[in-house]
């Protein structure tokens, strides 16, 4: 099976191995990622201004892009998939914005949030299958493992739709599948303080020292999380104290080929 | 050809300012049959029904013609007047130039067309109608009350003091609902058991008043005046007779793992149990599902014990079937489940507890014999936290939009009582606004504030974590706008009440509706409170919406009247308005009786002339006295046999025809 792929920026430069592993995954489980062609930077972030769409058109270039090849759109950053699976939205359900945006690009074909975005966990769950990678394991990571979603992931969660914000399984089953024992942390979907590491510094230190702090005390042996942002600012506020991983990282190591 | 006169009502300024009534009434004089026609400032006023009488009397009028407001308003006035100066009330139709146009338009040239227009109509249907006269239908009198918590506890009591016969019939093994819970009740803090098992003892002990405890009425069938209901006793595997409710078996159990459902699943019971200490009926009851001689044919303890020789593991439920007057539904509510509201983590945490486990907690028979300790480490709370409008107020799917109404007055209870009893505990409480609208009850909270030293704070939770054995609580609060941070022992989540899921099923059950939120509608939000739309079915307590005891039983009260008042009549009028088949039309197909939702049409056979051939068919018979004259039979008639009294296929077509001429 063939999917679109968007690595972004960051997957490139300081999150390489996120995305070397989750490429070598996949192609372990049997799938193929295709770069969408000549991506841009999805702007990082979401804005919520209604009437502005110029940080909409690069996503709509992917979507459309994936569209266009008839594949649905794998993500691995949570900051990207963020964006892009809002924007997806926005040109599915808001007239306004589908008209602007279509009226500015003038696509052959007019996009109206055709397709399909998952996030790379979503692969795993609902198209590989979280039985189906149990079966191909063949290093089970044997250790007490804290998942950290961190809020980009989930929410909103009406549109993003993987599961349940306040109280997510699916990293949890993801580590049982890979045969790690999850331990969970009442703050695995709070905030790590995320940009404000370049103005507050204070507010990451505080917010995720709290996490892996947390994680520690509940007995856990290591974070993993989808997010370059959020891996970043726990290494920097935490990181001497349990070893902080990408979850692609932790599934080569099971599947055997990091 | 008729005589009619048409009567056009100004309602003040509520049709006049938008409609010429003037042009009306010149415009029914053009109409045929109109002999006359005036225009009145209130038609409903004595002065107003005074003219329609004289001009009946002088005119001879055979038909009238009111155009006023919706006929669900004065229909019944206009009618009654013209019955009272000997005209068929039937002859009587109301044109509704208000609800329907005035209030609905702006362009008085616009309204005035369509009021003429609406008019004409009604004239046109008066031209076809005939007299019809009512029959009557014997009242059965006694009434069934469903539930058995203090509402229905209140209606049964009332009615059966006015001298007839209630049934109650409550699911659960005991009568006493939510309010045997209870600890102590807002606003005055008296005990609840001690104010509520009098009042089961009442019920108990009245000779009118007859209790169906774990039972559940399965069918109802008939109307007004004239219900039969079935009624499902469910099997005890005591024999109740026998039982003296001396609870020995339950002390032999060795069963003890079950979920006591008395105390929110705080502490287990046996699984022959009796559900507390007063319950009525006083018996003891086998949970199957727990009991170890259901799930292995082994053990048999408690039949050993019992020296009344009551228990009787081969019982089965027993189908039980009475005849009602009247039915009042009393079903109750429940508080919310808390499986979406995960940010409180009341799944994983065992201190996150709902107010009315708090309930349980804090009385005397309770899990912890009254004494407030947590759940997880049976140690006193210090801190604890409340939060407020929990599924209340909300706008996400798994939130009710409404105010739960009982959650700020019962809080400020809770968290007096806390202060009270254990001066060293702080208490704080989220709120987003505090409601106390009742007598005593801006008194009450206030005194939760300035004299117990709780501390109120604006904002709601955001998240409650688990740490190190505390419960860090994460709020904000509103008017000093910043984030708060509490370490709690104990979390209170006041919990949104729901009705009980028995209520959609019981409202479909008795052909009443309900709305978007499983709450049962009553007839009119403000004139008819306590009466469903369903003539002979009325509503009593939260099954209708969310309220508190005192309210509660005001309004099982007023359901009461309004049952004394159709049982005190032998006989009630039926509506004649009730769907006739035409013999000679008929083909005997089934369709109408397969549409109706009464069971009012059967099939005979019968020897017709049909021009001058005589033949025996099958025929379609309607049962007058249960036919409520919905009309689905005359829609469902493939040979246009079936018509409806009053509104018969041709009237309607005239109508029709006068709309569009």
């Amino acid at each position: 099976m063939k999917y679109s792929y968007y690595p972004g920026c960051t997957l490139k430069t300081k999150a390489k191995d996120l995305d070397l592993y989750a490429r070598k995954c996949a192609e372990a489980l049997g799938a193929e990622l295709e770069e969408v062609d000549e991506w841009q930077c999805c702007g990082g972030v979401y804005t919520t201004a209604q009437d502005e769409i110029a940080t909409k058109l690069s996503s709509v270039r992917a979507l459309t892009c994936a569209r266009d090849r008839g594949q649905a759109l794998v993500t691995v950053c949570s900051a990207c998939h963020n964006v892009i699976k809002r924007v997806n939205n926005d040109m599915a359900e808001s007239e306004y914005v589908r008209t602007r945006v279509n009226n500015y690009m003038q696509p052959e074909n007019p996009y109206k949030g055709e397709t399909k975005v998952i996030h790379y966990l979503e692969f795993l769950r609902d198209e590989v299958g979280f039985d189906n990678i149990k079966k191909a394991v063949v290093n089970p990571v044997k250790r007490r493992i804290a998942a950290y979603y961190g809020c980009l992931l989930l929410r909103p969660g009406s549109v993003m739709a993987m599961d349940n914000p306040e109280n997510p399984k699916i990293l949890e089953n993801f580590i049982t599948a890979i045969g790690g024992t999850p331990v969970v942390s009442p703050y695995r979907n709070e905030c790590c303080g995320a940009y404000l590491t370049l103005t507050d510094s204070a507010a990451p230190e505080k917010r995720s020292g709290l996490i892996v702090d947390s994680c520690e005390k509940k007995g856990a042996e290591m974070i993993i999380t989808a997010c370059p942002l959020c891996l970043y600012n726990l290494k920097k506020n935490g990181g001497d104290k349990l070893p902080i991983v990408y979850f692609t990282e932790i599934l080569a190591e099971a599947l055997g080929i990091k | 050809m008729q005589k009619i006169g048409v009567f056009i009502c100004w309602c003040g300024s509520n049709i006049a300012a938008t409609v010429d009534v003037k042009k009306v009434a010149e415009a029914a004089l053009r109409e045929p049959g109109v002999v006359f026609s005036a225009d009145y400032q209130y038609m409903c006023s004595e002065s107003g029904q005074r003219l329609m009488k004289d001009t009946i009397k002088e005119k001879g009028l055979t038909g009238v013609v009111v155009c006023s407001c919706s006929p669900r308003m004065h229909e019944a006035t206009f009618r009654k007047a013209a019955e009272s100066c000997g005209l068929n009330p039937y002859m009587v139709e109301i044109a509704n130039i208000r609800e329907h146009c005035s209030w609905i338009h702006k362009d008085i040239e616009e309204a005035t067309e369509k009021a003429v227009i609406l008019m004409r109509a009604a004239v046109a249907k008066v031209n076809l109608n005939q007299s019809l006269t009512a029959g009557k239908s014997d009242v059965v009198k006694r009434a069934l009350v469903i539930g058995g918590g203090i509402a229905g506890i209140q209606t049964a009591l009332d009615i059966a003091e006015a001298g007839y016969e209630v049934d109650i019939v409550e699911k659960k093994p005991t009568i006493g609902g939510k309010m045997a819970e209870l600890d102590k009740t807002f606003p005055t803090l008296d005990c609840s058991a001690c104010i509520l098992t009098p009042k089961m003892v009442d019920a108990a002990a009245h000779e009118k008043i007859k209790i169906y405890a774990y039972s559940e009425v399965e069918k109802v069938s008939g109307f007004v005046g004239n219900f039969t209901a079935t009624i499902r006793k469910k099997a005890r595997y005591v024999n109740e007779n026998l039982c003296t409710g001396c609870g020995l078996c339950t002390e032999k159990c060795p069963s003890r793992k079950a979920p006591n459902e008395f105390n929110e699943g705080l502490n287990t019971r046996s699984a022959i149990y009796i559900p507390f200490a007063q319950a009525v009926p006083k018996l003891a009851v086998i949970d199957p599902a727990a009991c170890i001689h259901f799930k292995t044919g082994k053990c048999g303890l408690c039949e050993k014990t019992c020296d009344a020789k009551a228990i009787d593991y081969n019982q089965k439920d027993e189908l039980i079937e009475r005849r009602y007057g009247a039915i009042v539904v009393a079903t109750g509510f429940n508080v919310i489940k808390l499986d979406n509201f995960e940010e409180y983590g009341y799944a994983a945490n065992p201190d996150v507890i709902t107010s009315l486990e708090l309930e349980r907690l804090m009385n005397a028979a309770g899990p912890t014999g009254g004494t407030l300790l947590r759940p997880s480490d049976k140690t006193h709370p210090k801190k604890i936290v409340f939060v407020q409008c929990v599924g209340s107020r909300g706008q996400r799917p798994c939130d009710k939009p409404y105010c739960s109404k009982i959650c700020c007055m019962y809080t400020a209870k809770h968290s007096m009582l806390i202060r009270e009893k254990y001066p060293d505990t702080e208490v704080y409480v989220f709120y987003i606004d505090v409601r106390t609208p009742g007598k005593n009850f801006e008194e009450f909270y206030r005194r939760a504030v300035e004299q117990y030293g709780v501390h109120y704070i604006k904002g709601q939770v955001g998240k409650v974590a688990e740490n190190e054995g505390k419960l860090r609580v994460y709020g904000s609060d509103l008017l000093l706008n910043e984030q708060v941070v509490i370490d709690a022992d104990l979390v209170v989540l006041a919990a949104a009440i729901e009705p009980d899921e028995s209520a959609k099923k019981i409202a479909t059950m008795l052909t009443t509706s309900i709305d978007t939120n499983n709450f049962l509608t009553e007839a009119h939000p403000k004139l008819r409170p306590v009466e469903s739309a369903t003539a002979g079915i009325f509503l009593s307590g939260v099954c209708q919406g969310p309220k508190d005891i005192p309210e509660t039983v005001a309004q099982a009260s007023a359901a009461a009247v309004k049952v004394v008042g159709l049982l005190a009549k032998d006989q009630i009028t039926c509506n004649p308005c009730v769907a006739r088949s035409d013999e000679l039309l008929c083909n005997g197909c089934s369709a109408c009786e397969k549409v109706c939702p009464y069971g009012a049409i059967s099939y005979m056979d019968k020897e017709v002339n049909d021009h001058g051939k005589r033949e025996v068919r099958r025929l379609a018979y309607v049962n007058e006295a249960v036919c409520q004259g919905c009309g689905a039979c005359t829609v469902a008639c493939p040979s246009g046999a079936m018509d409806l009294k009053g509104f018969t296929n041709k009237q309607i077509m005239a109508e029709v025809d006068a709309i569009c001429r």
